[in-house]
Parts: C-alpha cells; structure tokens; sequence
C-alpha cells in the first residue's frame, strides 16, 4: 500500500516534468528562430539509474528510477527503449543487474542498478496462511479434573502460550470444543462439556483474545479421543479442544 | 420377531431370572410404594385361549399366529395379570361362549378366574376378529366383555386387533387405566452407522429409523399428540433443538440460536418446551413456546442445568438436573422458577422421568460415588411428597435414561453392559426385566404419551 502511494507520487512527478519538458519544446518550434548552427562537437550524454529497494523478498516489486541529459536514444537492457528519464516497476525472481545504455551524439554512457534478493523470507508468515495443522501444532488442548470445569494451574501455563499464538494471528477464528470421558451421564456430559469449553474461552479472553473470535460447543460424551476405560484414557477425553474455526 | 424381545439369548437367560427373581424380592420387601396403578395389588389369573380361525381364506392362518402370540404377550406384559401359560390351558380353540366349557378353565391345573376367547376370519380382504372375556367362576351372566373388529387386512392388521382387544381387557381388569399396546417408544440408535432417532411399538416390534441427518441425534422427546418430535442436533455448527413432524415425515422451522441448546421437554399441554441453554454462558433451563418464541431463562445459579421434565398432571413444575452444588443431582422447581427443591442427598443422580400421575421421579442414580465405591449406576423410584425412594435395577451394568409408560406401570430405559448398550423394559416395580433392541447401540428411550 505504502509501495503504491510512493509509485504514484514517483509517476506524477515524472508527468509533470514530462509535460515541462514537452511544453517547452513545443514553445520552442511555436516561436520562429534562425536555424540552430549544427553541433559541432555535441557534449557526451549523462546516465544514472536506482532501484529502490536494493533487496527483495520473492514476489516484491522494485522500482527503478533512470535519469538521463543529452541522449536520444535510452535503453535498459531486458526491458526496451524507454524514455530519457522516468520510472518503471519491475518483478525480478532474482538477483538482477539493471543495465542502461543512454546514445547520444556525442556518443554513449552506461549505468547499472543491482538489486538483491533476499535469502530468507520474514519471519511472521501471513494470517492466511495458517493451516489447520499449524493451529493443532500451536494451539494445545488443556485438560480437566473428573466432573470439574476449573482451570487447573497447568491448563493455564498452555493457555497463556495458546493465547499468544492466538494473537499473533489475529484473523484466525477459534472453536473450543468441551468433551467428557464415557463415564456418567450423556445429557449432564453435553452441560459439562459446554462449561469447560466456556472456561476455556474465558481463559483466553482474559489472556487478551477477542471474544468476537471464538466460538464454543459441547461434545459431551459423543465423542472420544480414547476408550479404554482407565484413568489415563478418562483424563485424554475429558478436555477443551481448539480447532480452526473456518 | 415378535418374540425377540422376550428372550435375550439362551446364555443370559439364567442370568436375567436371577435379576428379576433379585429385583422382584428387593420390590417385595419394599412394597410401601403404593403406585396407584394396581401393581402391588393380587395379581387376577387370566387365560388367554388361542382364538380359533374359521373361514376358508388360507391368509387366516398367519393372521390367527400373530394374533395369538401378540394377544398373550400384551396381556402378559401388563403386569396386573397372573397369566395361565399355554401349556396349563384347556386344549382346544373355543370360537364363540356355546364352544367354551368354563369349568374346564377354572379347574386344576389352568385355576384361572377370567378367560379371554374368540374366533378370527379373513373374508373379502378384512379381518374380522369376536373376542370375549368370561368369568369363570359366574356361570349365570360370565360375559365382562365382548368385542367385534372388522378391518382392512394388512400384515399389521392382526397385530393391531389384538393390541386393542388387550387394551380392552387391561381396562377393564385394570382400574379403568388404558392399557400402552398401542404406545411408542423413542430412542437413539446408531444401527445406521450414525446416531439417528429411531421409533418402536412398545414391546420393541417395528423398529425403524424417522431422522436422517448423519450427525449426532440426541434427546428424543414426542409431543403429547404424538404429532412432533423434538431433539437435540450435535454437529460441529452447533448444538441445537430439532423438530420433526411424525405427519408430514420431515423437520419443520424451529429457530436455531447462538449457543449450546439440548435435552428438550415438552409441557403436557404440548404448548410450551422447556430445554437447556448455554447462549448467556452458563447452561440454564429456559422455556419457550412449542414454535420456539418468548423465550424465558427459568434458572441462574452457577453450573450445569439440564434434562429438565415436566409434571405431566399439572404441567406447573418442573425436575430437572443441576451441578450447582458439585456432582448432579435431582431438583424441582415451579415452572416459574419459583420453590426450588433439591430431591436426592448425594451421589451423582441424572435423567428424571415424572410418573403420569405426578406422585413419582424415576431417574438414575450412583448413590456412593467416586473410586471403589460400591455399587453402579441404576434405576430408582422416589416418592414426591416423601422423598423416599426404591431402586428397581441391581448389578445389570449401568442403567440410566428412565422413562415412564403412559399407563405408568412400566418403566423403559438404557442398559449399558462393556461398552454396549440397548434399550431394556421393566414394570415400575423393577420387574419383568427385558430387552427391547438387540442391534446396535439404543440410548435415550422416551414413551409417548398415550
């Protein structure tokens, strides 16, 4: 966006110095003159060219920005004849060196712009980009207590890492699944499930989630992670689960 | 497949004679609980003759079997008769009161005070059944009762006359209470691969699958007419209230709102459902009417609040299961919120099921919980206005999801056995104990009705 506004600054002010330009050349054959004496040693023609940034990330667009006196006929190599002066975006995939070649009559100069692509790409990558395993790998379920929906104080250590991913990726939806182990009773269960997956939800509210962006449900009893009746199976069912929300 | 129902397998059968021999003695020695339904009162021995087929159409002779076995089972089921079995009875098929000798019946070995008899024919795509019901012992006037029927003959035709010939008798005999052949039991099956709501005749005949949604079907609760279904879709949209019509075979509007909605109750003016409901939060019961609009929070109190049930006599209270103190337990309330009650002590106490005559909760109970405790999860009774209680199941796994018979003699409910459970049926005194599904997983039973 930043990038687009300055293209469109850059552009205007190449226009305004076009129409200058053009303005006076046209004034100039508007006024009736003797003929100019033919040039008899014509001054060697200037070049120089930039690109901004000099280092890119792949997919980044480059401005280069050319200047020119006293040249007729301007060229940058792999992009064609352009005007004596101007600017131009371009898509390099990597590392690139820009040439121009400014002509005139007294003869021709050469200028070079290099840009760099950058090795490694930034660290935080795009919201949307995040993938349901990404989610599942960053975002830890937190267990209960038989027929409890308290936060136990190692639920909360998970919480409070859940929730900075959570708002490192601020467009990401959340739903906070309850569940309870196969023992007890199924409709008490769907009540349960949903007061831990309200805890939760609370939890990571108050550890700076938006509300706005979880959504909860009980599964109860109805479904099971584990079923073999033992404690440890009991304790792997009876959770909060975060999944993407799509 | 009449008789499925009846028998479990030749393995357990030993085992379920000793549950109902265990179940019979513990109601026995607990007979204060006086139901009003003719349970705990001498039981009348009853004989059932085979009814005697006549005509020529060779259709007779199914119609007659089915007809029998269907009459005897409902008569046997009612719990208010000591049956005579077929093999103490008088042979030969009485067909009208000139071929029956009374003597014969209430003699030795047969000893039975009434008799029902009768004859059954197809005539011209009808059947007609006459069936009597004979005092033995008054040889002047011995007729009580004598019924005609003549209807269209379908395969469901001999089954349904004998449903309501029973039901003839079973008023009668049985204080004037309507007898249940002709109730449904509701109940969630996942036979489909999925959990579906699945509907059955009261002795577990005619199974069959009413919703097909292939999510989690939960909760299935009819109307009092019978004419809509309500229950709880579980899907990853949310957790909602469904209603299906029983007439035009599909869902119809109810409106879907944020939150977690389940375990739905009808009000037995069928005007008003009574559901738990997470959308402030904390799961509450609230009320709306039957199309799902002025909707009103009955409960606030800190956790879970839910399986709420109306009293169907008054339809001006409610029970229902609530956390508020830690492990649940049985409340009851006025539908207003009002007279709040806690009902049982302790223990981890769910799924109340008010009697038609509003003097009893059934529900199910852990009464010692927590590890090692003894004892399970069963099935108790408690008197209302006394709070005292009886337990009906013993040892037979966890049972949980009673739901009272219309007639309220009979109480059907889920057994879970290693994982697996089916739906079970028992008289409300905890006996004749037995299977109803015997494929796949059935949950949640509820009764209509009428």
């Amino acid at each position: 966006m930043r990038r687009f506004r300055k293209n469109s600054a850059l552009a205007a002010a190449s226009l305004a110095v076009f129409l200058i330009v053009t303005g006076c050349h046209h004034k100039q054959a508007a006024v009736p003159e003797p003929p100019p004496p033919p040039p008899e040693s014509a001054p060697a023609p200037t070049a120089t060219i930039t690109a901004s940034p000099e280092s890119f990330n792949p997919g980044q667009g480059v401005v280069l920005t050319w200047h020119t006196t006293d040249a007729t006929d301007v060229a940058i190599d792999g992009i064609g004849k352009v005007e004596p002066s101007g600017t131009k975006t371009v898509n390099p995939t990597a590392t690139t060196t820009y040439h121009l070649t400014a002509r005139g009559d007294g003869g021709s100069t050469d200028a070079t712009a290099t840009v760099t692509l950058n090795a490694a790409p930034p660290a935080p990558p795009a919201p949307q980009q995040l993938t349901e395993a990404d989610f599942e790998q960053n975002v830890k379920p937190i267990f209960f207590d038989y027929d409890s929906y308290s936060i136990r104080p190692d639920a909360q250590a998970t919480i409070t890492q859940d929730a900075s991913f959570l708002q490192a990726h601020p467009n990401a939806k959340i739903l906070i699944a309850g569940y309870c182990d196969s023992r007890g009773s199924e409709e008490y269960n769907l009540a349960l499930g949903q007061n831990r997956a309200n805890a939760a939800k609370t939890a990571l509210t108050q550890a700076g989630v938006d509300a706005s962006r979880i959504r909860t449900i009980s599964y109860g009893k109805e479904k099971q992670f584990c079923t073999e009746q033992n404690e440890s199976c009991w304790q792997q069912n009876r959770r909060s689960q975060f999944t993407l929300d799509q | 497949m009449r008789n499925l129902p009846r028998f479990v397998g030749k393995r357990s059968t030993d085992c379920l004679f000793a549950v109902i021999l265990a179940a019979t003695t513990m109601a026995n020695a607990q007979d204060w609980v006086h139901t009003g339904t003719n349970l705990g009162a001498q039981k009348i021995r009853l004989a059932a003759a085979d009814f005697k087929a006549v005509g020529t159409d060779p259709a007779v002779t199914t119609a007659q079997q089915t007809f029998n076995q269907v009459l005897y089972s409902d008569l046997s089921n009612a719990g208010i008769f000591d049956m005579v079995s077929k093999s103490l009875a008088p042979t030969g098929t009485p067909g009208s009161p000139a071929e029956i000798n009374l003597a014969q019946w209430s003699a030795p070995p047969a000893n039975a005070a009434m008799v029902a008899f009768g004859a059954i024919n197809v005539q011209g795509g009808r059947d007609i059944v006459f069936g009597w019901l004979f005092d033995t012992k008054n040889t002047q006037s011995p007729q009580v009762l004598g019924q005609q029927y003549n209807e269209a003959d379908t395969p469901d035709t001999p089954r349904h006359i004998a449903h309501e010939f029973a039901d003839a008798i079973i008023s009668r005999l049985g204080g004037g209470i309507n007898g249940i052949a002709e109730s449904k039991i509701f109940y969630v099956s996942d036979r489909s691969g999925k959990k579906e709501i699945w509907e059955m005749d009261y002795d577990g005949a005619n199974q069959h699958q009413i919703t097909h949604l292939g999510q989690i079907a939960l909760s299935p609760r009819i109307s009092p007419d019978g004419g809509r279904l309500a229950f709880n879709e579980l899907s990853s949209k949310g957790s909602n209230i469904r209603i299906f019509s029983m007439s035009l075979n599909r869902l119809v509007t109810f409106p879907v709102h944020d939150g977690t909605d389940f375990s739905p109750a009808w009000s037995p003016d069928g005007n008003n459902l009574a559901f738990s409901s997470s959308r402030t939060g904390d799961p509450e019961i609230w009320m709306s009417s039957a199309s799902g609009f002025n909707l009103r929070r009955i409960t606030a109190f800190r956790g879970p609040d839910v399986s709420p049930v109306f009293n169907p006599k008054t339809g001006n209270q409610i029970a229902w299961i609530s956390g508020r103190t830690g492990l649940p337990q049985v409340y009851i309330m006025d539908s207003d919120g009002t007279a709040i009650q806690r009902m049982t002590d302790g223990g981890y106490a769910t799924s109340p099921s008010w009697s038609p005559n509003g003097q009893f909760l059934a529900y199910a109970w852990s009464r010692h919980y927590g590890p090692g405790a003894p004892g399970g999860q069963d099935i108790y009774v408690m008197d209302i206005a006394s709070h005292r209680w009886i337990q009906l199941t013993h040892d037979i796994g966890r049972t949980d999801f009673p739901s009272w018979s219309p007639d309220g003699r009979h109480i059907v409910f889920q057994r879970t056995t290693h994982g697996h459970s089916e739906i079970w049926t028992m008289l409300a005194d905890g006996s004749q104990q037995h299977a109803l599904t015997k494929t796949g997983n059935g949950r949640m039973p509820n009764w209509s009705w009428k």
